[in-house]
């Protein structure tokens, strides 16, 4: 375990702020899907970068728990390993790169292929929290559709890929309904994880920083992929199998090798496809 | 001109009564009471700045009004009070039974969506969730309103004017609506253009038994389309009565300088 910093509260945020923080996660999961305002404080990282997503792990944080940041699925990426380190020098928290193994595990694009357990937190990194907004630029105007779960029109999108692209082009940040009310962005993720948010046994907290919001989907909740009766909601799928573990049911990165059209496929989530090949 | 239907035994549609729509201090429209029955076309004339929009904005539950009752008579048969429906109620009602025509399509329509989705929107929003047939719905209203079906796809924002407002009412009228609120439907269209489209308004207002109040300051659009009309000045209905029976036979000064003030080709 890295030295904790001086000067700092534990878990850099201060106890009133993490108390405010800790109170919007409760309303949030209170309603499962409702975004809840909170007073987001400026963070020593640009907002994008996780400000919403590292503000949650702050205020839910303790000293027993065990830490995971995945970005694009890896643990190894920079801001993976920044805010890991920030963690580890701010709280003095233990850190890993094992899904089995964290409590708490924060990140933006993916949810580990290795099944949640109940006990463990998702904390998702969120950019733009409101589903509605490309449909509806006012904020007042978003709240009253949500209040009315109006919410036929989101479908236009849906509509308009199918009438340009014979199918459903939305790969990420795909809508779902969450507990049969509201409608919900689950932050970037390819849609091949939303699956995965349906029934979880962990609880799933989301933030964003610049936007000030706060949602959570708890332990076994109802989360519905919107879809057309005759083009049902479907996953990516690949033909090739992980050239490094031969997954041939995780989530692939096509990675070029050389400048002559060399390519691999590997999984995206890097402690799965470790786990499989060790 | 169409006949008018029957009035004897069937009950109005819309009954209003002492409506005042005020902006603070400054008075919108006063006072204004009328019966719309099923069926029938009312216009509302009048120079710009008479209160017309502002009816117009009140009757179809997008502005509250200072004053007065606006009671409409709902699917099931009942006559309710509007605005003490719930919010949800009307907002359900000005996307299922009624239609709203903006002067400016840009207003109305999703320019940055293709044309069947714009049509296809108000389906969606009352729970459709078949493709197939939300696209047949948006292919055969497009065939109603004089647009080519292979312009499905395209986006409203490469469409010519005319062509804009006939989509817009294609997209009010793809869930059958009751009753139609139209602010200067042709607005800014030129005199071929607006013949076309009148034509059609006409058309579609007699096959599907609508009931529509349109707001013009053209003499000549309300005395195509309209049974009945009201003329407003300064906010107050200063006349009203069978369009034929105001436009040949003006009491009202105003209303006699409104209709001499026509230029004649």
């Amino acid at each position: 375990m890295t030295e904790m910093l001086a000067g700092y509260n534990f878990a850099y945020l201060d106890e009133q702020t993490k108390r405010m923080i800790r109170r919007a996660i409760l309303k949030a999961v209170a309603i499962p899907g409702y975004q809840v305002p909170f007073g987001s404080r400026e963070m020593p990282l640009p907002y994008g970068w996780g400000t919403g997503g590292i503000q949650v792990t702050a205020s839910i944080i303790g000293r027993a728990d065990v830490l995971k940041v995945i970005d694009q699925g890896a643990d190894d990426t920079t801001n993976a390993i920044s805010i890991r380190r920030f963690f580890a020098r701010t709280a003095g928290v233990a850190t890993t790169e094992r899904t089995v193994e964290a409590t708490i595990i924060q990140t933006r694009h993916r949810i580990p292929e290795t099944p949640l357990k109940a006990g463990q937190i998702m904390v998702y990194q969120v950019p733009i929290p409101e589903p509605l907004r490309w449909l509806e630029p006012r904020e007042t105007e978003t709240r009253t559709m949500h209040a009315l779960s109006e919410y036929g029109a989101m479908h236009v999108r849906f509509y308009e890929d199918i009438a340009h692209h014979g199918r459903i082009a939305t790969t990420y940040d795909y809508p779902v309904i969450v507990n049969d009310r509201y409608l919900m962005r689950p932050s970037p993720i390819p849609k091949f994880d939303n699956p995965k948010l349906d029934m979880s046994p962990a609880l799933q907290l989301f933030g964003a920083g610049r936007e000030k919001r706060i949602y959570a989907v708890p332990p076994f909740t109802k989360v519905k992929s919107l879809d057309f009766h005759d083009h049902p909601f479907s996953v990516e799928s690949w033909d090739e199998a992980c050239s490094l573990c031969g997954s041939t049911t995780s989530f692939l990165d096509e990675v070029l090798t050389d400048d002559r059209g060399g390519r691999m496929f590997v999984c995206s989530d890097t402690d799965y496809c470790r786990s499989r090949t060790a | 001109m169409s006949a008018l239907p029957m009035l004897d035994d069937v009950p109005p549609l819309l009954v209003v009564d002492g409506l005042t729509v005020a902006y603070g201090t400054r008075v919108g429209c006063r006072d204004v009471s009328f019966e719309l029955w099923p069926g029938e076309v009312l216009g509302i004339v009048g120079e710009s700045g008479s209160g017309k929009t502002s009816l117009l904005n009140a009757l179809s539950a997008r502005i509250e009004p200072a004053a007065g009752r606006i009671h409409y008579r709902l699917r099931d048969g009942t006559l309710a009070d509007l605005f003490g429906l719930s919010e949800a109620a009307r907002r359900q009602l000005l996307r299922t039974d009624w239609g709203v025509v903006h002067q400016n399509p840009r207003d109305g329509l999703r320019l940055t969506v293709s044309a069947g989705a714009n049509v296809g929107e108000r389906l969606m929003a009352i729970g459709a969730r078949h493709y197939g047939e939300i696209r047949g719905a948006a292919l055969d209203w497009l065939g109603k309103v004089e647009i080519d079906r292979d312009r499905i796809d395209d986006r409203p924002s490469g469409f010519s004017g005319g062509m804009q407002q006939r989509l817009q009412i294609a997209r009010n009228l793809v869930t059958k609506p009751r009753l139609v609120f139209m602010d200067e439907p042709t607005g800014g269209l030129d005199v071929s253009v607006q013949a076309r489209l009148l034509d059609l308004i006409r058309g579609l207002v007699a096959d599907l038994g609508l009931s529509a109040i349109i707001v013009t300051h053209d003499l000549a659009v309300a005395r195509l389309l309209a049974h009945r009309l009201m003329v407003m000045r300064g906010g107050e209905v200063v006349e009203s009565g069978l369009t034929d029976q105001v436009l040949d036979d003006p009491q009202h000064p105003y209303t006699q300088l409104l209709v001499s003030s026509i230029l004649q080709v």
